[in-house]
């Protein structure tokens, strides 16, 4: 459900990255950017539906990042919100805008994702605002969420800084009641601003700014002491628990009579306040996911503290967790069935990825991977892809294994890429492939969307956040543009097409691009208007099991005493038709009932 | 009612559990409490596992469900309600729908589904019933409509007047969908009572 901006001063039920939209909103934002990735991708989603604001689907987190600080730095309200390992993408103007400020407020959201619900690492980013010197708010609920955004902008504007919103994954997809508030109208400047000694980072600037921001730290430092968002609650003083973010609902669900030092500044951190925090009570836990962040810096005060020689580093917390305080935790409640079949994740039936991943595990090659639905490529049993780094990186990675193996690895290798991932940050790498003299094989699997988070809109496929008509990309007018000689666009369900051109590119000493284009079945406006569907004549079926290879939804496998059969569930098929082509009898037909 | 309320509805991704807990929270609200929701899904898009974690009272913290506190467990599916167990409460009320959704393991011939789970989880506990949300949806004219046929008889377990749970209905479903599915909820209702 939409909350929409004539709904005021009533209550809603918010998740965290609505909440979040909300307090943008409501905070008077102009300008909302964004890359999408899980946990952070509802957050620009929700944007678009208030009217008046500038919001953009960025090409990758660095250029959101660029593009919204360009608005702060204008004159206007921005906000970029990207995944935690996006901030990795957009370190470098980070640590650019932590010297040079802002004019109007100016808020970056990470989205943590600690338990690896659907990232590749669980880095801690409460890190990068120390490391960045940007102070940082952690909110516990949706309410926080949109209170702790307007605070975030407040503070941009009164310390000239970027501020930093940390939320996590359980945060943002969480709901909880959040009472909405009016509007702040905030001018927009009509005209632009010169101040080269603010904004250009020669190193004769750079000098005067870095002062302001170690200053800029005191201040930020002395605001922590007094602000209501850090908040002791003294209760019970036998124990004291220093959390932040959603652990201080896990510890508060469980020890609703300790005291609780609940820290909303995650950086830089109160340290009076802390030091008469734990004077206080009789035992100080630190209570936080991930690293020992705050544990490391109460320790360096001269606070002994009991933190990770309890708590796990590793994963998400629970209340159950929380339960360790007292003892009395117990890990093993086993009340459970045990091996219950898993669900585990699967390309949809009809997926354009399966017959390419099909085709390359049967030419034996090494797959140099990447971000995004074609990563479950590398489950058992398909297990064809052997390297998923970060965005990007199957391009270089397929490179770095071209030049150290030469001719050993000469025809063994691919790497495959999704559309959206390419354009994010695989354009230079070929461009690097073309200029080094590469003989890597790109596939580009081009679906026509960023299909994991939710089918969202990219430079590639005409249309922006808004629906608007828009330029799309020409992939292969791009490759030939970088220095590719070799491009070939192909339709993924032509299996024996695809597998000749594969097996010609990559004996060539030269770099090639294979553009596999097939739309997600799930796309909102590319769905097939025809409805097949196939079907196993069983008489002919041999048992064979190749077409079990392919790990299709729709595709059984029934064991009877006269042998096995390949089945299809007519209700799951999607009508693609490969499975028909991998069948080697001939068995598998189109069923027109 | 001082105490929090804990319900876990539980099912696979495409069955629609997302929005029947969606609107058991926003009902929650609307009945006056303090409400807290959350979900863990896998990766994928269609045939995954979908947990969602609905806890309502006076005031609550956690948005997840302490192990050993589900008052409530609402299952989509068969085979999902087993998984869950650790977190139920020693007198738990089940609802379970009859519908079966086999996992790729089961389709390969790997593993075999668990056989008799209503009876397994009705040796166990004095409270479970089954509801054959499937079927209803069909009499109501649509299938589609089976999530919100199995709400109707989830929320035969709260004391919330049909009225409310209907305007909630008509803020999360298209206009278009929403008799039918006000008639599949009337239908769901009705089995339980």
């Amino acid at each position: 459900m939409i909350i929409r901006q004539e709904n005021t001063n009533q209550k809603a039920l918010m998740s965290g990255n609505e909440a979040i939209a909300r307090g943008a909103y409501e905070a008077g934002v102009r300008v909302a950017t964004g890359y999408p990735g899980t946990p952070s991708t509802e957050i620009i989603e929700s944007l678009v539906e208030y009217d008046d604001i500038y919001v953009e689907w960025s090409a990758n987190e660095k250029v959101a990042f660029e593009v919204a600080y360009g608005a702060s730095a204008s004159g206007g309200r921005a906000i970029v919100a990207m995944k935690h390992v996006g901030v990795n993408v957009a370190a470098d103007p980070l640590f650019a805008a932590s010297y040079t400020g802002v004019r109007a407020g100016f808020v970056i959201v990470t989205a943590d994702d600690p338990e690896m619900h659907s990232s590749q690492n669980e880095q801690d980013n409460r890190n990068y605002a120390r490391f960045a010197k940007v102070p940082m708010l952690e909110p516990s609920d949706s309410q926080e969420a949109k209170d702790f955004v307007r605070l975030a902008f407040d503070m941009s504007e009164e310390f000239d800084t970027p501020v930093f919103l940390r939320t996590t994954t359980r945060l943002s997809h969480s709901k909880s009641v959040v009472n909405l508030s009016q509007v702040e109208s905030h001018h927009v400047p009509d005209r632009l601003f010169r101040e080269p000694e603010k904004y250009v980072l020669l190193p004769r600037y750079s000098r005067t700014r870095h002062p302001l921001v170690e200053d800029r730290i005191k201040r930020l430092a002395d605001f922590a002491e007094t602000s209501a968002i850090n908040r002791v609650e003294i209760n019970e003083r036998s124990a004291g628990i220093i959390c932040s973010g959603v652990c201080y609902n896990y510890a508060k669900e469980v020890f609703p009579d300790y005291s609780f030092l609940k820290l909303g500044m995650a950086y830089p951190l109160p340290r009076k306040k802390i030091m008469d925090f734990a004077e206080t009570v009789r035992k100080v836990y630190v209570f936080e996911e991930l690293d020992p962040f705050f544990e490391e810096q109460i320790r360096a005060m001269g606070i002994d503290v009991t933190g990770k020689e309890m708590f796990s580093m590793c994963g998400e917390f629970s209340p159950d967790i929380a339960e360790k305080i007292k003892g009395k935790f117990d890990n093993n409640v086993k009340n459970g069935m045990d091996s219950l079949p898993g669900r585990q994740p699967n390309m949809c039936p009809g997926c354009p990825y399966r017959p390419v991943f099909y085709t390359l595990k049967k030419l034996g090659l090494f797959i140099a991977g990447d971000i995004g639905c074609y990563t479950l490529g590398a489950l058992a049993p398909l297990e064809a892809i052997d390297s998923t780094v970060c965005m990007g990186a199957s391009i270089g990675y397929g490179m770095g294994v071209d030049k150290l193996l030469g001719r050993h690895a000469m025809g063994k290798a691919v790497s495959v890429i999704g559309d959206a991932t390419f354009l994010h940050s695989g354009i230079p790498g070929v461009l690097n492939m073309v200029y080094n003299k590469s003989a890597v094989t790109v596939v580009i699997l081009d679906n026509r969307t960023i299909a994991m988070t939710g089918r969202q809109d990219h430079p590639g496929t005409g249309f922006t956040i808004r629906g608007d008509n828009t330029h799309s990309v020409d992939y292969e007018a791009l490759c030939r543009s970088l220095g590719v000689n070799h491009v070939y666009t192909i339709d993924p369900f032509k299996m024996a097409e695809f597998e000749t051109v594969v097996k010609t590119e990559i004996q060539r000493p030269e770099p090639s691009v294979i553009i596999s284009r097939g739309p997600c079945v799930l796309h909102r406006r590319l769905q097939r208007a025809d409805k097949i569907s196939f079907m196993v004549k069983e008489h002919m079926c041999n048992g064979c099991g190749e077409c079990q290879r392919l790990v299709c939804p729709a595709l059984e496998w029934r064991r009877s005493r006269a042998g096995n059969t390949a089945f299809i569930n007519r209700a799951m098929c999607y009508g693609c038709g490969v499975c028909m082509q991998v069948c080697k009898e001939g068995a598998i037909v189109e069923s027109n009932e | 009612m001082n105490k929090v309320t804990n319900i876990l509805m539980v099912g696979v991704g495409g069955q629609g559990v997302i929005l029947a807990s969606e609107i058991v929270a926003e009902t929650m609200m609307l009945a006056g409490f303090d409400v807290k929701k959350s979900e863990v899904h896998g990766m994928a898009q269609r045939g995954g596992m979908v947990n969602s974690h609905i806890r309502f009272g006076p005031n609550v913290y956690s948005p997840v469900i302490k192990k050993a506190e589900a008052d409530y467990l609402f299952a989509f599916e068969m085979l999902e309600s087993l998984r869950f167990l650790d977190f139920l409460v020693k007198d738990p009320v089940i609802l379970l729908n009859k519908q079966q959704i086999l996992p790729p393991s089961v389709t390969s011939g790997e593993d075999e589904y668990p056989r008799d789970i209503c009876g397994l989880l009705s040796k166990r506990y004095h409270h479970v019933d089954v509801v054959d949300s499937l079927a209803i949806a069909k009499n109501a004219g649509n299938t589609k409509t089976s999530n919100i046929a199995f709400l109707g008889s989830v929320s035969t377990y709260f004391e919330i007047k049909e009225q409310l749970w209907e305007d909630t209905i008509a803020k999360f479903v298209p206009e278009s969908l929403l008799n039918i599915n006000l008639k599949a909820f009337s239908l769901g209702r009705k089995f339980l009572v």
